[in-house]
């Protein structure tokens, strides 16, 4: 098998250096159930102990069509995926087609014969009837999911237990007699699988080290970071793939008293964002680029009035509708430059979900702070990917109250909201919590009261409060970049956001004499400051520096370049809407490495 | 209680002779006869001559973008639903830039007012044609006369059974103020388009063409009845019926958040430890 683990019979340790790691592919169309059967089955793994990785890759339909799941697990931590499978569960036909080249010598192929109409000789194929058992036990071929989920689970002899709970939980609310039902159809796919599988029998895998995970994809990390930072209001409209934080914050709304509304378009939702947070809330709203496109003067609204809020930017390949379900990282100067006027922003990019965790909280701090917009930048890729992690440290979060009520105002004669300061922030109060303090904002530049007005000495003043004062703040708050591997490398793979994972784990299989190192931003813009760590030396003494970016032009390489004079000596793009895999990363950076 | 001295605020930058002026004059009576102090209302506004409108009254003001001002009231309202929102658009400002949000915002009846300074033209960008001017009327921008019929704001609110559908003129701004009065108090969503002649740049609708063409629905008319409603604000030409069209009792947004049940969101203390537990759903 993958890494030498063919013959280690189950339950037997094995001390060797090597690692176990495999991957499961569920393949099918659109409407099969895909997510929810590589849902459980990564579940199922996460709770035996073992450290999973997931990644979807679907279509823009929801019936028919193509669309993988895809599972990779391991007893270390992993950060991406792979292109060669060890398991490939086939639920038609295509899936065979497609994938059958992607799985690996002594690798399986779970499916059908009946579901696909046609028969494999090959010794990889298994064919397990998911379809009768279902009829024949469940008395429905809804079932033959729960069938197929437990043939994977016989197939790896992993047991049941784990399954069980996560059926009993997923049809709560159907009935006993349907978790009955899906239990027995695990149980007799197990069991065949087990009987059916001559080549099985040598197949067993070491079951790890117990340890208790965490499963959690990009987009519920921003939203529990978001709910964790206080935020009370979150306004969007649908888009792919930015639909997922809206979902998760309508499904708390109740629990922890959010206020959650569908607008009736982007420009809508960004200025409900807006109206939440002048009013005295923490609020945020998401969308996809074409959305965000929408947004884009409520954005420059926010800078004007300085009302702090947070925008999750979930990318997916453009221009115009694109591809839909896809990933790409090419909005990252879209964002930087949205908006008439200048005002200042700050941009993140997490590598992981647990950054993203953490910085969709430090956006609220900073956004609060010093009152401007914030924004959480993602793509697809890392929307939708799972990982394990054993805890996020919440003592970690942040989280401090700038707005100012009655006792905080105790004393003021006249309350100004635009107050000029040393620090450029003015006191921020909320309406009608501030005793007889007015709050007056404008769009309109204005004085300190909020009034309009149209003298330029004015202007210039209110300029150097709003932008030029916080600048240099806000830079002192943005964190140096993460270097990974060789501390002097002679090589430099340079990644942002959602490259983290695979480019870190390329580092790991480079050998260590050849010095190479990742150095990786998920604080973008503005770019940190030189004095705590000259990351610009480091990639002046380095031989390569190669920048790897889901985009075409490689947005992030020029974002350098005009910040800070750098040049990359290399770039690797990748635009076809797939993220690298750990295979096709190693392939392009053969001609450097 | 708040005098009208409370409310005064800048010093207005309209053209002399506007009728802006009487609506500024009436919102502050309406406000000082309800008893609301300064600190109790949020005014929020878009651009155009009626966007100014916060700045000349002393109270919370977010003077916004263009087209956007009832998705801000509408959120604030949310956040905050015991301050008195009022939303001050125009006729382009609302009907046009905004009109999605004017739709949306009948379907989700917050309760807050929407006054239209409705003057049947653009002002601020000097006289270009609006969805409220006449079929007809020539401009610079439509030397031959705006082609698209105008758009009957009132018919379209009562179509979409908005909470309160109202209509006023500010050149009777003592009946403006009693409409204004009953926008505020009625729950749910309110309507009150204001005709309000533009004397720079509409040389057709002014004071006098209105004063001619206003009367006031008959006393016994019922704004109960949506299909009576609907059939007076369809009234256009020698007479224009001014009042209140149409009423219903609907259940307002904020009544349907279950957040804000027991205490506005905005008063709702919010700590770490409180929603730490949520991580657990997740292992």
């Amino acid at each position: 098998m993958t890494q030498g683990h063919a013959k280690i019979a189950k339950g037997k340790k094995c001390m060797g250096v090597k690692f176990l790691d495999y991957t499961l592919r569920v393949g099918g169309e659109a409407g099969q159930g895909l997510a929810t059967v590589g849902g459980a089955l990564a579940q199922v793994f996460s709770k035996i102990g073992y450290h999973v990785f997931t990644h979807q890759d679907y279509m823009s339909r929801i019936r028919g069509g193509h669309n993988f799941y895809q599972i990779r697990f391991s007893d270390k931590e992993i950060s991406a995926s792979r292109e060669m499978v060890d398991i490939l569960l086939a639920l038609d036909l295509n899936t065979i087609e497609i994938h059958r080249k992607s799985v690996r010598n002594e690798g399986f192929i779970l499916y059908d014969s009946e579901i696909a109409k046609k028969k494999f000789e090959e010794p990889e194929f298994i064919d397990i009837p998911f379809r009768k058992i279902a009829l024949d036990i469940g008395k429905n071929s809804v079932m033959a999911n729960a069938v197929a989920t437990g043939a994977v689970l016989g197939l790896l002899d992993l047991g049941l237990e784990a399954l069980k709970n996560i059926l009993r939980q997923a049809f709560k609310k159907k009935g006993e007699e349907v978790i009955q039902g899906n239990i027995a159809c695990a149980e007799a796919g197990y069991n065949y699988a087990r009987t059916n599988c001559p080549r099985c029998e040598a197949f067993g895998i070491r079951e790890p080290e117990y340890k208790r995970l965490m499963l959690i994809d990009g987009v519920h990390a921003i939203g529990m970071g978001a709910l964790m930072s206080g935020c009370k209001f979150y306004s969007a409209y649908p888009m792919s793939p930015s639909t997922g934080i809206l979902d998760y914050m309508a499904s708390r709304a109740e629990e922890y008293n959010l206020v959650v509304e569908q607008a009736e378009d982007e420009i809508a939702a960004i200025n409900m964002a807006i109206g939440a947070s002048f009013a005295g809330v923490r609020a945020m709203t998401g969308s996809s680029g074409g959305g965000f496109a929408l947004m884009v003067e409520g954005l420059s609204l926010a800078g004007m009035t300085e009302t702090p809020i947070v925008i999750a930017e979930m990318q997916r390949p453009g221009p115009a509708t694109g591809f839909p379900t896809r990933t790409e990282q090419a909005d990252l100067l879209f964002i930087l430059h949205a908006a008439h006027g200048e005002f200042p922003r700050v941009i993140f990019e997490p590598g992981t979900p647990e950054q993203a965790f953490y910085l969709t909280n430090r956006a609220f701090e900073l956004a609060e702070k010093y009152q401007i917009p914030v924004f959480i930048q993602s793509d697809q890729y890392l929307v939708d990917t799972e990982w394990t992690f054993e805890n996020f440290d919440l003592e970690h979060l942040i989280y401090n109250d700038y707005r100012m009520r009655e006792k905080d105002l105790e004393g003021l004669e006249d309350y100004k909201r635009y107050k000029y300061s040393d620090t450029g922030i003015s006191p921020l109060a909320v309406p009608g919590e501030a005793g007889k303090h007015l709050v007056v904002a404008d769009s309109d530049e204005h004085d300190e009261e909020g009034h309009i007005i149209e003298d330029g000495e004015t202007r210039i003043k209110m300029v150097q409060k709003r932008l030029l004062k916080k600048l240099p703040l806000i830079k002192k708050e943005i964190e140096a970049p993460l270097l990974y591997g060789d501390p002097s490398p002679k090589i430099v793979l340079i990644g942002h956001g959602s490259t983290y994972g695979v480019i870190k784990e390329v580092v790991d299989t480079i050998p260590k004499d050849q010095k190479v190192a990742m150095m990786h931003f998920s604080q973008i813009y503005p770019l940190p400051e030189r004095e705590r760590f000259d990351y610009i030396e480091l990639l002046e003494n380095a031989d390569l520096t190669i920048c790897i970016e889901n985009s075409a032009i490689g947005q992030f390489a020029k974002l350098m370049r005009s910040e800070t004079g750098f040049e990359f000596s290399h770039q690797i793009s990748k635009y076809d809407g797939r993220p690298f895999t750990i295979e096709n990363l190693k392939e392009e950076l053969h001609a450097y490495i | 209680m708040p005098t009208s001295e409370d409310y005064k605020g800048q010093v207005p930058a309209w053209c002399p002779g506007c009728g802006n002026f009487q609506i500024l004059s009436a919102i502050k009576q309406a406000l000082v006869e309800l008893g609301i102090e300064p600190w109790e209302v949020l005014v929020v506004s878009g651009i155009g001559q009626a966007g100014k409108l916060p700045h000349y009254i002393k109270c919370h003001t977010f003077n916004g973008l263009h087209g956007r001002t009832l998705p801000v009231a509408t959120a604030a309202k949310l956040a905050n639903h015991s301050l008195h929102v009022i939303a001050v658009a125009g006729d382009g400002d609302c009907y046009g830039e905004g009109g999605n949000h004017f739709l949306h915002t009948i379907r989700r009846n917050p309760n807050i007012s929407l006054f239209v300074h409705d003057n049947q033209i653009y002002g601020l960008t000097k006289g270009q044609a609006s969805p409220t001017t006449a079929k007809g009327t020539k401009t610079k921008i439509q030397p031959h006369g705006v082609l698209s019929e105008p758009m009957n704001p009132l018919a379209m609110a009562i179509s979409q059974d908005c909470s309160f559908v109202a209509r006023g003129f500010a050149g009777d701004p003592e009946y403006l103020k009693e409409l204004m009065k009953a926008a505020i108090t009625h729950k749910g969503f309110s309507l009150l388009d204001i005709f309000q002649p533009c004397v720079t740049f509409n040389k057709i609708n002014t004071f006098k063409w209105y004063r001619d063409r206003v009367y006031k629905l008959e006393e016994g008319y019922d704004p109960y009845n949506r299909v009576k409603a609907f059939e007076r604000s369809l009234e256009w030409g020698d007479k224009i019926p001014n009042g209140i069209f149409y009423k219903n009792e609907r259940e307002t947004l904020e009544e349907g958040v279950p957040a804000i049940q027991e205490k506005p969101l905005v008063r709702q203390k919010f700590s770490i430890e409180e929603v730490k537990h949520e991580i657990e759903k997740f292992y």
